[in-house]
């Protein structure tokens, strides 16, 4: 246990260590370190951020939804009021189109009635000649008689 | 385990004694009876002549292992550090991070001033001395005797802790204090440092009382100051020193039969058990202290 020039040289070693480190292992280490810290930092805030945005993503996309869903509501009581709408006004038109065809059809019978009666003034007035012809038998002016009988059908 | 025809005694001074280079001076009779013609450098082979070499010598095994240590730290550590990624830290890499990150904790609480030397030095301290201490766990006669067989000479001395050795204790305990005058005249001028030692602690504020408390102040603050660095390096060698003779003392059993050999072979266990706490908390106090001379020697107000 003697002191000696190991002393110095101990101390001489020391410094040189110590200044290796300070030079070539601290440094280096210490940025590495702190780097990485900041990028665990930037990395929280980013899944902060994205679970945020995840969120309001969310929102968003459930408003839609509702958003869609009154439209459409909105939309189907539109088509069934347009339907009911066009069934009546289906109905008017048959029976609108009814009534015409109905009178349409009575016109004709009556102008077929017409007709008709019309023909059988005729015929009876011819008829009725013929019969007074035959009872009279050519004792009669066809043409007096014949006016007066045309009276008498005009009279049916 | 004591060799042949070697008492216990013996076994003890040579398990105590450093492998010296130096110089002999001429007329010195040497371990054998051989007289030297001229001073002569060379290796002590006994304990005298290594005390005979006086202050122009050096432990080849104290500076051995330190140099040797201290370049396996720098290597480790460096190459850890240029491998070192930002990404998922594995391995030594995240070992090595975990240690920087605890010496950098316990500067930043100690010393609260900007200087980018002293946390690099305290990573420096803890992890050498405690490699350095760690090599007190290497049962006691391996490497002494792996050493003796090498160099062909059974009584070749080889102590393998450099922190038995007060020159390597007291060596980084005196460079501590150099850095500690160094940053005090740095931070407070020589008037500030001047002023530091002969202002406290007693201080009257009437400078006729004043210039009366100088001499007693001064002798004060010299003894603490120079108490420092001497405590932190006897401190760490006491420690060492002590749980290396029990040790030796312990390796002393193997040699004494059967029974107190397998108790020797239990007690070392658990002096090295405990002995892991003792090397950590060494190095770490070693530290420590220095952090915190360095941030007295930083702190431009004292306050007592």
């Amino acid at each position: 246990m003697n002191i000696n020039l190991t002393l110095i040289g101990q101390s001489i070693t020391f410094i040189i260590f110590i200044l290796f480190c300070m030079k070539y292992v601290w440094p280096l280490l210490l940025n590495v370190m702190q780097e990485r810290e900041k990028k665990i930092a930037d990395g929280l805030q980013a899944a902060e951020m994205a679970d945020k945005d995840l969120e309001l993503a969310k929102q968003k996309a459930t408003q839609q939804l509702r958003e869609a869903k009154e439209q459409a509501a909105v939309l189907i009581e539109q088509a069934n009021k347009r339907a009911s709408q066009i069934i009546d006004e289906a109905k008017d038109q048959a029976r609108l189109e009814g009534e015409r065809l109905k009178a349409a059809a009575q016109a004709e019978i009556e102008q077929e009635a017409n007709r008709a009666k019309e023909e059988l003034r005729g015929k009876v007035a011819a008829l009725a000649l013929v019969g007074a012809e035959k009872v009279l038998q050519a004792s009669i002016d066809k043409k007096a008689h014949n006016t007066m009988l045309d009276k008498l059908a005009a009279d049916l | 385990m004591a060799s042949e025809g070697q008492t216990s005694t013996e076994y003890i001074q040579h398990h105590l004694q450093n492998l010296a280079y130096g110089k002999l001076p001429a007329g010195y009779t040497r371990y054998d009876g051989t007289v030297l013609e001229q001073s002569t450098w060379t290796v002590a082979k006994s304990s005298q002549e290594a005390t005979d070499m006086g202050f122009m010598a050096v432990h080849l095994d104290t500076l051995g292992w330190s140099i040797g240590l201290g370049l396996i730290f720098c290597f480790l550590f460096s190459r850890a550090a240029s491998k070192a990624t930002t990404d998922v830290p594995r391995g030594f890499q995240s070992f090595v991070e975990l240690l920087v990150d605890f010496v950098n904790n316990t500067v930043k609480d100690i010393f609260h001033h900007k200087n980018v030397m002293i946390a690099p030095m305290a990573l420096t301290i803890f992890v050498w001395v405690f490699l350095m201490n760690l090599m007190d766990l290497v049962p006691v006669d391996w490497l002494p005797l792996t050493a003796a067989a090498i160099a062909g000479d059974p009584h070749f001395f080889f102590k393998v802790v450099p922190t038995t050795d007060p020159n390597a204790t007291l060596g980084m305990a005196f460079t501590v204090f150099a850095f500690m005058i160094f940053f005090s005249l740095q931070q407070k001028g020589v008037l500030g440092f001047v002023k530091e030692l002969t202002l406290h602690p007693f201080h009257a504020g009437k400078w006729y009382i004043d210039i009366l408390l100088i001499p007693v102040n001064l002798i004060l603050e010299t003894v603490s100051l120079i108490a420092k660095p001497i405590s932190l390096g006897l401190r760490l060698f006491g420690n060492l020193y002590a749980g290396e003779m029990i040790f030796i003392l312990i390796a002393l059993m193997f040699s004494a039969g059967l029974v107190l050999g397998l108790f020797g072979g239990v007690l070392q266990w658990a002096w090295a058990v405990f002995h892991v706490l003792v090397i950590t908390l060494q190095a770490f106090v070693f530290m420590v202290l220095t952090t915190v001379y360095m941030a007295m020697a930083h702190d431009i107000e004292e306050e007592h």
